[in-house]
């Protein structure tokens, strides 16, 4: 070779040039390699964030309560008095004590400076009862020993002089202040209820043996505005025995009358006239005594503390007669010593109870749950919660009070009131419910995932009855019979299926399916029965051909053939649906089944999920088992053949059990994508969370509800996490079918490469 | 017999029948929505049935037979309370001004006489309000001057309304685009000044700066105002047409209410067919009206399009990269093979679980952060912490993601490593022989998965609802005002039109047609984008048969 050739080769394969030439590409390339590698493990930690996300949002439902001891302040005092009441605002910044001596006092709960020192209007009588009015909007009955009553109201208003938020708390006297008479008497135990535009009280007087009940009309005056009481109608009754609490329920209708022994007598009020016992029942066991009873917020259940450390919770239940009884609804265990004080929160259905071993412990009634406990080292008389349950006021004997920060969001979630039955307010028996909203401040939300969870089974297992024949039945006649001309025509036409936008699916199903299906109801059960009868007789009748006509139409064409076949089947069995309704329903399957069977019937039910749902899964089954089958080794196909088995005989027999994980993992891979699918759901099913498996009912699935309530759930409340966690559920329940179908296909994948 | 069945004959009918059955199940649905939505497009005839009411009273109604049934019905004379069946029409009257509804139930029993008798020479009018009248022209008037009568009025009319739909055509676009462009550019320099004065930067200059433009831009508003004034003007003296109802009312309609006129029943063959296209046209280019039950679904394909494209922005790199680390970085072993299978499960994860990760996520916690970060002067109005394009086609990307890597993957697997190996063997670097030799090469693969993922991005709803998508936007997503694309805006969809439409709408049965046209217009999509993957696929597939021979 030529030395200079040569040199100049070695110059720009090896000189400094061609040294830095490198380097740059090295570069370059290590630029890429990072490059891929970070954008690579970034999409696919973005792809995992999803299922970490949910579980972010939804871990803060069961978080334990956090609770931290605030200040405490010395409460002003005069004399020996107990403390009625404390009034504390939305925020838990100020408070307002009402004392026994008619005292009210107002307390900057930051601060501890008093805000308000006041007396209220009752001259020189006595306070000898009171009670709650209504614990909503804080009214409240004072009885003095006058025989009158004094109604006051707590409300406070929020000013921003300076710009810095002020609250001032207050009493205020919607009906003057000039006390109410009932009586002459001192009033010793007293119980109202405001209702309406009505109250009614029911009270004791001293000495006295009778109950009086006083219903009065609020009448309001229209040129000063001005609320004045009006007497409707009254009554009264003997006491039944001497008895220490008076209690009226929401509505006016229901009054107890408890003794310390645990006996409660339970009257029915809703007409002052014609007071009725209910029934007497005994709540406590003989060596127990009560020693406190309060209202849960909406004044509907009764909560019995008694000497042991239970605090239990009753209220009303209606029995097969519609009549009403008392039902010892659920046991809050505490501790073992007596409990001293029951409070309750305003908002939510939760409740704090003091035992005399000075334990706080704070429940929720619906969730069944004691999400936080915790000891005061000192002695304590009283504890009372703010009205959005962040901060709690903890009284002493030694005129002290001791606050407490309570940090809990959801104390109506647990696992017992998400998947158990559970005993709602005003129900007749357990129930799984799922009512997330409502209007009503005291409403007590029930999020039991239980009917939405059954709603996805029910969807997915009634698609799954109508998609699994069609969809097995077809992958094995495509893939193991069909040739291959007509296999390119059917395949592709199945799986268009799976592109159709499954909105249009729901929306045939909702508005056309549904109707057809109601006025043709026979019709489709004809067709359950008449087609497969049709397609056995049509073969049967096919092989008794003569063979020239019978070879017209070799095996893997016998799908073609059937196309008119199935068609004509069909439409008969669809037009017998007049005749078989006159012959065997009446003339109308629908009202017969109604009427004469008492089967509860919904146009959009789930028969109508199950064909178009079905529909829907039939091309992801269809797909996967179909390859599944057509990947069985031919050898294998060929030696059955071979021996003598006849076509099906060699698919039952070899190719069946070759393939069975493939299909196995399409069906698992058919009902998790059952188990998502929401459009279809959310638009033929009626979307009525039902616990209930009848065909003719529609249904709520996970999903669909999702798509309802997502939109209107408050971001971070208890409702937005709930569907979070449902969202959660949905999520665990299709990665474990699409992982199960995903293993299974691996074995399979890796057996058939031995083979 | 028994040998048949020894043999499994029966099976094997069974298992053929049901390839028939769900082929035919498929191809009746399609021909189902087919059918009935291009019938929607087609002159209706119009039929004059006379009735006869349960008063015993005649009545006259005109109109067009959508619809038939069978009610049962329980005759209260009938001690055997038997039920009987009787067909029951659905007859579109319009006029819903005069008579409260566009449909009507009848049943064939009450028809007195012939059954379908023509109406002669009726006339459809289409009205931007209120749905069609069906009726007998009878004169023109203008300023209470008759213009035409008899005869003459068709034709004269049918300028007239061509004239309307010009002006209304140039209202139009002074309104939207114009006076929409005005509107926005206000609406920027309020926020401008909102931002300003948060920065407490919004001194004499600023204030001199903004109040020079907005005084500019309120003249150039007066002006187009002016505009359309004489357009309106020129709108309103086109004059009204009168026309004779059946049951003997009478309506009067302004010229400029009226979209498009014709006779049906005059009309030959081919007009009908050119009547067909031009619904069509009407369908796909126009703006919905009347709560979304008439009009066009432009909006909707507008949105759809537009999400679907930013979808295709987000999803190809994100997929193709993490294709490519997978299986050409990635070392081998479990975890990579766990990779996999969560990669291929979430494909199987239901779509609605994305929305709420996309509203969760993207909207309150992403979204969130960038208003308090850049928009807090805009607070308490969110810009981006609330669903909108942006998150609606992030959140698609999320859900198609797993579609793209899929195809990639197999792209990249399916190249000869031969190739791979002649590339470094010339001494090209790693990344140059992906960048160079292996990427090109699965481009048909990438685009296979591209185009899956808009198919599956565009049929998909559910997660849409929670993330941006709305039942009427008051703006497109792309307009004439830059930047252009408005990421933050709400948008309208085909698939959720079609929730929408079907199951929230006031009038079901005068929406029902069209649902069906946009369920076929989504299906025409989806499915000639699932074609051309298909297409590409397989040519993919033949091309590399050629490589590996």
């Amino acid at each position: 070779m030529d030395k200079s050739v040569q040199r100049k080769l070695d110059e720009a394969l090896d000189g400094p040039k061609f040294q830095r030439r490198i380097k740059r590409r090295n570069l370059v390339d290590l630029s890429w390699a990072s490059g891929f590698t970070v954008g690579g493990i970034a999409v696919i930690a973005s792809v995992l964030l999803i299922m970490f996300f949910l579980v972010y949002v939804v871990a803060p439902l069961f978080a334990p309560a956090d609770i931290e001891q605030g200040k405490t302040f010395d409460l002003q005092q005069s004399g020996q008095e107990q403390t009625l009441y404390y009034g504390v605002d939305e925020y838990a910044d100020s408070a307002l004590r009402i004392s026994d001596s008619g005292r009210v006092y107002g307390i900057d709960l930051s601060t501890g400076e008093k805000l308000r020192d006041e007396r209220l209007p009752i001259g020189d009588a006595r306070i000898t009862s009171f009670t709650r009015i209504s614990q909503g909007d804080q009214l409240m009955g004072i009885g003095l020993d006058n025989g009158s009553v004094l109604l006051v109201q707590y409300e406070y208003s929020v000013t921003y002089p300076d710009d810095v938020k002020t609250i001032t708390p207050k009493l205020t006297y919607p009906f003057g202040q000039t006390p109410l008479t009932l009586s002459e008497q001192p009033i010793t135990h007293l119980s109202a209820r405001k209702s309406g535009s009505q109250i009614t009280f029911a009270y004791q007087v001293d000495g006295a043996s009778q109950i009086y009940v006083k219903q009065y009309d609020m009448i309001e005056s229209m040129l000063t505005e001005e609320v004045t009481l009006d007497l409707y109608q009254q009554g009264q009754f003997a006491a039944p025995a001497p008895f220490k609490w008076l209690k009226m329920g929401i509505s006016m209708r229901n009054l107890y009358a408890l003794k310390q022994d645990g006996t409660i007598f339970y009257f029915d009020i809703r007409d002052p006239q014609q007071i009725k016992l209910v029934e007497t029942v005994n709540a406590l066991a003989p060596d127990q005594t009560l020693t406190a009873v309060q209202f849960l917020i909406g004044e509907y259940s009764l909560l019995l503390g008694n000497d042991q450390g239970q605090v239990a919770q009753w209220f009303p239940v209606r029995d097969q007669d519609n009549n009403y009884f008392l039902k010892k609804i659920r046991t809050f265990e505490v501790s073992d010593q007596p409990i001293q004080d029951i409070n309750v929160e305003l908002n939510r259905k939760n409740f704090a109870v003091l035992d005399a071993s000075n334990q706080v412990s704070m429940f929720n009634s619906t969730a069944h749950n004691n999400f936080a406990s915790f000891t005061l080292d000192q002695t304590v008389s009283q504890v009372h919660i703010s009205p959005r349950g962040d901060r709690l006021l903890i009284e002493t004997p030694a005129h002290q009070l001791v606050t407490f920060d309570v940090d809990n969001e959801h104390p109506e979630v647990s696992m017992s009131s998400l998947w158990g039955e559970v005993w709602y307010e005003g129900y007749d028996e357990p129930e799984y419910v799922w009512q997330s909203s409502s209007a009503s401040n005291d409403f007590e939300p029930k999020f039991s995932l239980m009917p939405l969870t059954f709603g996805t089974i029910k969807a997915a297992l009634y698609s799954m009855l109508f998609a699994v024949p069609l969809a097995v039945l077809g992958a094995i006649y495509t893939a193991f019979f069909m040739d291959a001309k007509t296999r390119q025509v059917i395949k592709p036409t199945i799986e268009l299926i799976e592109a159709l936008p499954t909105v249009i699916l729901g929306f045939l199903a909702g508005l056309w399916l549904a109707p057809y299906m109601e006025a043709h109801l026979a019709g489709f059960f004809s067709i359950i029965f008449l087609v497969p009868i049709g397609i056995l007789l049509f073969g049967y009748l096919w092989s008794r051909l003569p063979e020239p006509v019978r070879l017209l139409v070799p095996t893997s064409k016998r799908a073609v053939l059937m196309l008119p076949v199935v068609v004509i089947i069909g439409f008969v069995a669809l037009s017998l649906s007049g005749p078989l309704e006159h012959l065997l329903f009446d003339g109308d399957m629908r009202h017969w089944l109604t009427d004469s069977a008492g089967i509860d019937f919904d146009q959009r039910n789930a028969m109508v999920i199950g064909f178009a749902m079905g529909f829907a899964l039939i091309p992801t089954i269809f797909s996967v088992a179909e390859d599944a089958i057509y990947n069985v080794p031919s050898y294998l196909v060929n030696g059955s053949l071979a021996l003598g088995a006849s076509g099906w005989q060699t698919m039952v027999g070899v190719v069946l059990p070759t393939a069975s994980p493939g299909i196995f993992s399409a069906i698992m891979l058919g009902f998790g994508r059952g188990i998502g699918e929401t459009m279809i759901v959310l638009m033929a099913s009626g979307n009525t969370p039902l616990m209930d498996a009848n065909l003719f009912e529609g249904m709520r699935t996970l999903s669909a509800n999702l798509a309802v309530e997502m939109p209107e759930a408050a971001l971070d409340s208890t409702h937005y996490r709930v569907l979070f966690l449902s969202g959660l559920v949905l999520f665990i329940f299709t990665f474990i079918f699409n992982t199960l179908a995903e293993v299974v296909r691996e074995r399979m994948r890796r057996k058939y490469g031995s083979l | 017999m028994r040998d048949w069945f020894k043999q499994g004959e029966h099976w094997v009918w069974f298992s053929a029948a049901t390839v028939s059955i769900s082929f035919v199940l498929v191809i009746g649905l399609v021909l189902l929505i087919a059918v009935r939505g291009l019938v929607h497009f087609w002159p209706h005839s119009v039929y004059e049935i006379e009735l006869k009411n349960d008063q015993g009273k005649l009545e006259t109604l005109v109109g067009e037979i959508h619809d038939t049934q069978t009610k049962p019905i329980v005759d209260p004379q009938d001690p055997d309370m038997a039920v009987r069946k009787v067909p029951q029409w659905l007859v579109k009257v319009g006029n819903r001004d005069v008579y409260g509804t566009d449909f009507r139930w009848i049943n064939t029993d009450n028809i007195v006489g012939q059954e379908d008798r023509l109406a002669r020479d009726i006339t459809v009018l289409e009205r931007y309000e209120w749905g069609n009248v069906y009726g007998q022209l009878t004169k023109l008037t203008r300023d209470g001057e008759i213009l035409a009568e008899g005869d003459n009025v068709k034709n004269v009319l049918e300028d007239l309304v061509s004239t309307g739909q010009t002006l209304h055509d140039k209202i139009n676009t002074i309104e939207r685009v114009d006076i929409g462009g005005i509107n926005y550019r206000i609406e920027q320099l309020r926020l401008e000044e909102k931002r300003l004065r948060a920065e407490n930067a919004f001194d004499d200059e600023a204030r001199q700066a903004i109040e020079a433009e907005r005084a500019e831009l309120n003249k150039q508003f007066r002006d187009y105002q002016e505009k359309l004034a004489i357009l309106r003007d020129q709108a309103n003296g086109l004059g009204d047409v009168h026309l004779n109802l059946a049951g003997g009312h009478a309506i009067q309609v302004p010229i400029k209410h009226i979209v498009r006129m014709w006779q049906p029943n005059n009309m030959s063959n081919a007009d009908k067919v050119g009547f067909f296209f031009s619904s069509i046209g009407h369908f796909l280019t126009g703006e919905p009206r009347e709560a979304n039950t008439e009009g066009g679904v432009f909006p909707a394909i507008v949105g759809t399009v537009t999400m679907v494209m930013l979808m295709a922005i987000f999803v190809t790199p994100m997929g193709v990269i993490a294709a490519v680390y997978m299986s050409e970085y990635a070392r081998e072993g479990t975890l990579l093979r766990l990779v996999r299978i969560s990669i291929n499960n979430l494909a199987g994860v239901p779509s609605i679980v994305f929305g709420i990760f996309g509203l969760g996520f993207f909207v309150y916690i992403i979204g969130g952060s960038i208003d308090d970060l850049f928009y807090s002067y805009a607070q308490p109005s969110p810009t981006f912490g609330t669903p909108g394009l942006l998150w609606a086609s992030l959140t698609m990307a999320l859900l198609t993601l797993p579609v793209v890597i899929v195809s990639t993957q197999e792209g990249l697997s399916r190249i000869p490593s031969s190739l791979r190996e002649g590339g470094l063997a010339l001494g090209a670097t790693k990344s140059e022989t992906i960048m160079k030799i292996v990427l090109p090469m699965s481009m048909p693969a990438i685009m296979t998965g591209l185009i899956l993922a808009v198919a599956r991005a565009a049929g998909e709803v559910a997660p849409l609802m929670l993330v941006g998508v709305v039942k009427l936007a008051p703006e497109l997503p792309v307009d004439l005002n830059a930047p252009f694309v408005h990421l933050d805006r709400k948008f309208m969809h085909l698939g959720f039109h079609i929730y929408d439409v079907g199951f929230q709408s006031p009038n079901v049965e005068a929406s029902q047609p069209l649902v069906y046209a946009t369920s076929l217009l989504l299906i025409l999509i989806i499915v000639s984008l699932n074609l051309g993957a298909i297409t590409i696929r397989n040519k993919l597939r033949e091309k590399y048969k050629a490589l590996d021979n």
